[in-house]
């Protein structure tokens, strides 16, 4: 690509050097791409300005502001049918993050679980293992959503079997533990509850993390200075629950769980995850799990034996060796892998729309927008939220990825 | 001194004895059992947890499967067949399973021609998989093979399949003539040459539209699992070009084709699936003149193509940064131009690299491909989901259903991953 220019040899300009010299061509090439892109776009914007149904329609974002007139399942922020769309929206919004978050969490179990257990030196375990990823990666994620979905609207036992029968006899199922009810409407959990008081406990608690991380950041200095060590994962728990405990009976204990009890006709209290929310969640936990467990087995065997040993031959406790060689240098191969696979999570959420969760796909992009028939503005602000979401994280990801690299000259 | 000795003892051995058997608990099956499954307390648990596990998996799978039946014309008599036992009632598969996988709409005295075409599948694509175990014209079968099945599964005349072909023929013709002169006035005159052509011949092929013709098919009756196949085979076998010329444009110095394909990129990576169907569904047709009415399927094909390829130029980009800097020099020192260079020396590389990834989106894009029945198309799932739970005669066959469904999706998918890795070891130069 490099060109070989001659200074001594002082020529004019010539219309065929825009071809030839490469010292021009790149211009050429990119006025023409320029053009073609012009072209292209134009071409595209035009047919959108004289399609008739848009033309009568136009591009309006008015209709946010509209009555959703539709009902929400699931609210995390009170709702009602009187609503804006844009209220639809959003609470639609929150539920994608919720279940988003939700799956993550268990996801990263199952995968790290099922990354190290295969593994591991026991044959039947680490054969189950393999099973486990090839059966869960080899089959669309749709499939397995509408199968869990199934199972739980099909195969639970309806609310009517919890009944108390009205002479007196025992119903035929009770609750797991006074606490738990599988049904075919949802499983029924406690709930956290908060009395009036509740958000001096949620400070205690913000405080007592801070806590955590000030202890571990003093254990690791006297470490580092004094060469003394300090205990951190017993403190760490104790600062962690002891503060929210003792404010808890200080104040009375108005924090508590509140168990679903069976009313007359159905549960009443405790909180209801609904099939959608448990065949979303727990498919996409497995599912991305068997990824992921492919990431932490690929970044643990990245790891030379030659470290292990060379740590075991300074002296370091099996423990140590763990903390302070393999892990950091596996997690620099396991965490990019892993939040991609946070963000397939994210934009997985979006399959709601096949089980009837109310998340912004099936809000914003299902019955907004077949009431509103405002697909064009619909879907750029669907895009849109996915597009921000995911670029958030990858602008983390990629801070995380610089401060983690190996420096190398 | 030793003769001496001789005489004095008794018995002195003239011959070596032979090796004792190992004890019993370092040989054999028990030995491999000590040291895999019952090494520790810990395994020992780990060990009964896990066949536990699978007697629990193989005790509800194997009496679904060996008490279930195939025949029964619904669920009626089927259930009436398994009586008492906790069999499958595998006989919707036995009864449904040209809608499972051919939809419900394709004429069913016409499905020879998409199993035909299927099976020519295993003609064309091993030529491409096994390049090295096999003669270089076999490739021709590969090249052929999408006018066929184009014929055979839309049918019209062989007009239309000709002619794109004959297209494709000539314009690498020119191209290879032009080349001399430059790559980019070849690839203009080749795509010049192609167009011409399919001008041309699209004009001939109108008249005679009757000529040497199948009974024409439209793309609304495709379904069933011959959809997903067709969505993801035209849509892995585009995005792969595409995205090597994306991939490219991200590495280029060119300040406008590079910021063009980074934010064509990150938008389409920032996506999920289903919006840009739906932008296929109800949007992408304000885009185009109203007049153009292009097919359901053409415009999915058109979404799911621009994502694979965002996807796969990421892959690509991988194997391109992974190549050293000597490479690219060794390029320039030869005096090769940057499509020469690219051609012979950094791609060959580079895809080679990033093989094992194309097969993973490959792969994600074929189980993707499911994601239609959102939009309402009878794909495999779609199927399932609609025309045959929905139908009296089958409602509440969940498992077995979804079984095949599983079991079909295995198949492929595990199939293309155990080829991609034995392809890894084919291509492993190094010495290890």
């Amino acid at each position: 690509m490099t060109t070989i220019t001659d200074p001594h040899r002082a020529e004019g300009f010539r219309v065929s050097q825009l071809i030839n010299d490469t010292r021009y061509r790149s211009y050429t090439f990119q006025f023409i791409a320029l053009v073609c892109l012009f072209l292209a776009f134009g071409w595209l914007i035009n047919n959108a300005i004289n399609n008739p149904v848009l033309q009568e329609v136009g591009i309006d974002f008015g209709y946010l502001q509209a009555p959703a007139g539709y009902d929400i399942n699931q609210q995390p922020i009170p709702y009602t049918s009187q609503d804006t769309h844009l209220r639809a929206s959003i609470i639609g919004a929150i539920n994608t993050l919720i279940v988003a978050f939700l799956s993550i969490v268990t996801a990263t179990i199952f995968g790290v679980i099922a990354g190290v257990l295969r593994l591991s030196n026991n044959w039947i375990i680490s054969k189950l293992m393999a099973v486990y990823v090839e059966i869960f990666r080899n089959i669309p994620v749709l499939i397995w959503i509408i199968i869990i979905f199934t199972v739980a609207a099909n195969t639970f036992p309806p609310i009517s079997e919890f009944r108390l029968p009205r002479d007196g006899s025992d119903p035929d199922r009770t609750l797991l533990l006074g606490m738990f009810a599988a049904t075919n409407q949802g499983v029924f959990i406690p709930r956290l509850t908060f009395g009036g008081m509740g958000w001096i406990i949620a400070a205690t608690f913000i405080a007592s993390v801070a806590g955590v991380f000030g202890w571990r950041a003093y254990a690791r200095k006297e470490l580092y200075e004094k060469g003394r060590e300090l205990p951190v994962l017993l403190p760490a728990l104790g600062i962690l629950f002891l503060p929210v405990i003792v404010v808890n009976l200080v104040l009375g204990g108005p924090m508590g769980l509140e168990n679903p009890e069976m009313g007359r006709f159905r549960f009443e209290g405790g909180f209801l995850l609904r099939p959608s929310l448990i065949a979303l969640w727990f498919a996409l936990s497995i599912y991305t799990g068997a990824f992921i467990a492919e990431n932490v087995r690929a970044g643990i065997l990245a790891i030379s034996k030659g470290q292990t040993e060379a740590a075991a031959a300074l002296g370091l406790r099996p423990g140590r060796i763990m903390s302070l060689v393999v892990l950091p240098q596996a997690l620099r191969v396991i965490i990019p892998p892993l939040i991609s696979q946070y963000l397939n999570i994210t934009k997985n959420t979006s399959l709601a729309i096949a089980v009837g969760y109310m998340d912004l796909t099936g809000t914003l992009g299902g019955i907004t927008l077949n009431q509103t028939g405002r697909a064009l503005e619909c879907i750029m602000l669907l895009m849109l939220f996915y597009l921000t979401f995911s670029l958030a994280i990858s602008a983390i990801m990629n801070v995380y990825n610089r401060s983690v690299m190996l420096k190398e000259r | 001194m030793s003769d001496a000795h001789a005489h004095s003892v008794a018995f002195v051995r003239k011959s070596e004895i032979p090796p004792a058997p190992p004890p019993a608990a370092e040989t054999g099956a028990w030995k491999w059992m000590r040291e895999n499954l019952f090494s520790g307390p810990f395994n020992t648990i780990m060990t009964v947890v896990g066949v536990l596990i699978v007697f629990w998996l193989l005790s509800g799978l194997i009496p679904w499967i060996v008490n279930g039946t195939w025949e029964g014309a619904d669920i009626r008599e089927c259930r009436e067949i398994t009586a008492g036992t906790t069999g499958g009632c595998f006989a919707v598969i036995a009864e449904r399973w040209p809608q499972l996988l051919y939809g419900f709409q394709y004429p069913d005295y016409l499905r020879w021609r998409p199993s035909l075409a299927f099976a020519l599948l295993f003609v064309a694509v091993p030529p491409a998989l096994f390049i090295m175990f096999l003669p270089r014209w076999t490739l021709i079968a590969t090249a052929v093979y999408p006018f066929i099945a184009y014929w055979l599964i839309w049918g019209g005349t062989i007009l239309t399949p000709v002619v794109a072909a004959l297209g494709v023929v000539f314009a690498y013709t020119v191209f290879h003539r032009v080349e001399r002169y430059g790559f980019v006035p070849g690839l203009a005159a080749g795509f010049a040459t192609a167009f011409l052509t399919w001008w041309v011949g699209g004009t001939i092929a109108d008249e005679f539209r009757t000529f040497a013709a199948l009974e024409a098919v439209e793309s609304r009756a495709m379904g069933g699992f011959m959809l997903n196949m067709i969505l993801g085979i035209i849509c892995v076998s585009l995005s792969i070009p595409i995205g090597i010329l994306l991939a490219l444009g991200r590495q280029s110095r060119l300040p406008i084709v590079k910021g063009f394909c980074v934010v064509f990129i990150e938008f389409v990576r920032g996506v999920p699936l289903i919006t840009l169907l739906f932008v296929a569904n109800v949007v992408l047709a304000y885009f185009l003149p109203p007049e153009s009415n292009l097919d359901l399927i053409v415009r999915v094909v058109i979404m799911i193509t621009m994502f694979s390829s965002a996807y796969i130029a990421e892959v690509i980009r991988g194997g391109l940064a992974a190549l050293p800097k000597g490479q690219y020099e060794a390029g320039d020192s030869l005096g090769l131009d940057y499509a020469q260079s690219m051609r012979l020396i950094i791609l060959p590389q580079a895809l080679k690299i990033s093989i094992p990834g194309i097969v993973n989106v490959a792969v994600g894009l074929f189980k993707d491909t499911t994601l239609v029945s959102v939009i309402s198309m009878f794909d495999l799932v779609g199927m399932i989901r609609g025309p045959i739970l929905s139908s009296t005669d089958w409602v509440g066959v969940y498992w077995e259903l979804w079984a095949f469904a599983c079991v079909l999706f295995f198949v492929v998918c595990y199939g293309i991953s155990q080829y991609s890795q034995w392809l890894e070891r084919q291509l492993r130069t190094d010495h290890r």
